[in-house]
């Protein structure tokens, strides 16, 4: 208990005395926010969260057995994807 | 039967990719080199007990720290990106990349966060020996953080210890020792860290360089000075060495991007380098790339033919060759997949027999034309022209540093203190040249043979890739200009040396 009052001391201090700091936690909370809230939220949501672990690989593997070359058919902008068999 | 996907998916997420990593890693280099260098410093102070030093660390763990709370946490938007734009990548790579990445996250969270703490705070809390333990800790820490990411980079350039899992689509670990000690990533490690010291020796020499210019805080200037041209020319010649390692590994592992480096499409046994347009040095590339005086190395057309002799004496296979092995093994993983929902157990013996034995040219399978396994040589040529041309820029630069300080005739030659603060820039496109050849010099492998970068990425709207690549944009530009404008109020306040 004695220690963690101690930690706990150090770091209230710590965060008393900052000047520059001040700015830099401003900084690094609203960064993490944007991160965490915004960009996890709202726009990167893992594209396969809806699907059981089955469904998953049923998933990835029908996409390793459909070949797509990354050659850009001029006419449409669209690369063809030639199946194998 | 024909289907397609839409290319611009592919070039946004790629770009997206990019943009990211490349913005992440304007500051990690920053960390790594700093954080060296203010170890270096407080260490001084620790023997001489001479408060100038401790005042002079203090200055220099005050821009640590604004570079490290500008740059904290922008790589974790590259793990995002696995799992919504690389979903497919994600998913086979998983159970390789979940180790490093959490022991990278472990190290990096409880390291960095409980030293760095101490760093900032403890200078009355704690023993001088603790506070210099600290600061070591904390720069060990996130050069720690840098091995474990450049060992899942260098997996997807040399997939090793690992086994491909056909029920669970996943490549499987199967030896930890294999994954965190190959080859390539303990070269990419070696090279990416010494990188990052240079980095932070230039940004040293260059703000202490501007203070002698204008004359202020000389005594302070010259010392940090002297620390910085030091230790930057010991990361120079690390870099070269790291550098020369990493170039014979990458001919041996990845000879496409080698001869893409070089612009070389037909190789020989005395392969020349080719310094710019028409200059060339006769030799070097084959006793840059093997370490002998006469060796094969191989330049892009060779690779797409094949025929020539491989190091274990066995014949290269050409791309043609590579891409009907990598259908074969396709063919086998879809008579697995056949077998095992039918519950013949014996035919998916087989298949998978069949599979593994082809399963290193599985990617080729997704290759249409042999135009597509060479990445683009311009870029290459000059990405790797520039990183080398600055790096030797640099050793010039803290040469000449170096003799002046000793024959303390600094000030007699003010061209050359500007020269070091235009370098700060310059050793920041040094390192993202770097970059450029690593990453680019794959493709369009996502992992080397095994996955390109079309069949890694998830079918998502191009749309929404578009628009997060702005937000990201938007949101690394105003972070840039963040860190830029509170480092310089930092610098022009200067040093509190009283």
């Amino acid at each position: 208990m004695y220690w963690l009052t101690k930690v706990f001391r150090f770091y209230c201090d710590g965060f008393r005395s900052m000047t520059i700091g001040r700015t830099l936690w401003i900084i690094i909370i609203v960064k993490l926010v944007i991160i965490f809230v915004l960009l996890r939220i709202f726009f990167f949501r893992p594209a396969m969260s809806h699907l059981s672990p089955q469904e998953k690989q049923n998933h990835v593997a029908d996409e390793l057995l459909q070949p797509k070359s990354g050659l850009l058919n001029e006419s449409s902008g669209q690369i063809h994807v030639v199946p194998i068999h | 039967m024909l289907s397609s996907v839409d290319v611009s998916l592919i070039d946004w997420s790629r770009a997206q990719f990019a943009l990211t990593a490349m913005y992440h890693w304007l500051f990690v280099p920053l960390t790594l080199g700093l954080g060296a260098i203010i170890g270096i410093m407080e260490t001084v102070y620790y023997v001489k007990r001479d408060d100038f030093w401790r005042r002079l660390t203090q200055f220099w763990m005050k821009l640590f720290a604004i570079n490290f709370a500008v740059g904290v946490a922008t790589g974790l938007i590259l793990e995002f990106e696995f799992g919504t734009n690389w979903s497919n990548y994600s998913w086979i790579v998983g159970d390789i990349f979940g180790a490093p990445l959490a022991i990278e996250g472990i190290v990096a969270f409880f390291m960095e966060a409980t030293f760095i703490a101490v760093m900032f705070f403890g200078w009355k809390k704690v023993s001088p020996g603790f506070h210099l333990a600290s600061t070591w800790l904390t720069a060990l820490g996130a050069t720690f953080s840098a091995w474990w990411i450049l060992v899942a980079n260098s997996w997807m350039q040399y997939p090793v210890g690992m086994e491909f899992n056909p029920e669970t689509v996943r490549h499987e670990m199967v030896s930890f020792v294999s994954i965190a000690l190959s080859p390539m990533a303990i070269v990419k490690f070696l090279h990416t860290v010494s990188s990052g010291w240079m980095t932070g020796a230039v940004f040293v020499v260059g703000v202490s360089s501007w203070y002698l210019l204008r004359g202020r805080q000389q005594q302070f200037a010259r010392a940090s000075l002297g620390v910085g041209t030091a230790f930057g020319l010991f990361a120079c010649f690390f870099a070269m060495f790291s550098g020369d390692m990493s170039g014979v590994t990458v001919a041996e592992k990845q000879p496409m991007k080698l001869a893409s480096f070089e612009g070389l499409y037909d190789g020989s046994e005395h392969a020349p380098f080719t310094v710019a347009g028409p200059i060339q040095i006769p030799n070097m590339l084959t006793f840059l790339a093997t370490h002998k005086m006469t060796a094969f190395v191989p330049g892009i057309n060779d690779i797409l033919n094949g025929g020539y002799e491989l190091e274990d004496g066995t014949k290269a296979l050409s791309a043609e060759q590579k891409m009907a092995y990598g259908r074969e093994a396709m063919a086998s993983f879809t008579a697995f997949r056949e077998a095992d929902k039918a519950g013949d157990m014996a035919a998916a013996a087989v298949a998978k027999k069949d599979l593994m034995e082809k399963m290193p040219y599985f990617g080729y399978g997704h290759i249409q034309s042999r135009e597509e396994l060479v990445p683009p040589v311009p870029l290459l040529f000059w990405s790797f022209r520039i990183m080398v041309g600055l790096g030797g820029l640099f050793v010039l630069l803290f040469v000449a540093l170096l003799f002046l300080i000793i024959k303390d005739r600094l000030m007699k030659f003010p061209l050359l203190l500007k020269g070091a603060v235009a370098c700060i820039p310059l050793v920041y496109i040094c390192s993202q040249a770097g970059w450029i050849c690593a990453e680019v010099g794959r493709q369009p492998w996502a992992i080397q043979d095994l996955l390109p970068v079309s069949a890694a990425v998830s079918g998502i709207q191009t749309a929404s890739v578009q628009i997060t690549f702005f937000l990201f944009l938007l949101l690394f530009t105003v972070l840039l200009v963040v860190e830029i404008r509170i480092m310089l109020q930092a610098i022009r306040k200067g040093p509190d040396m009283q």
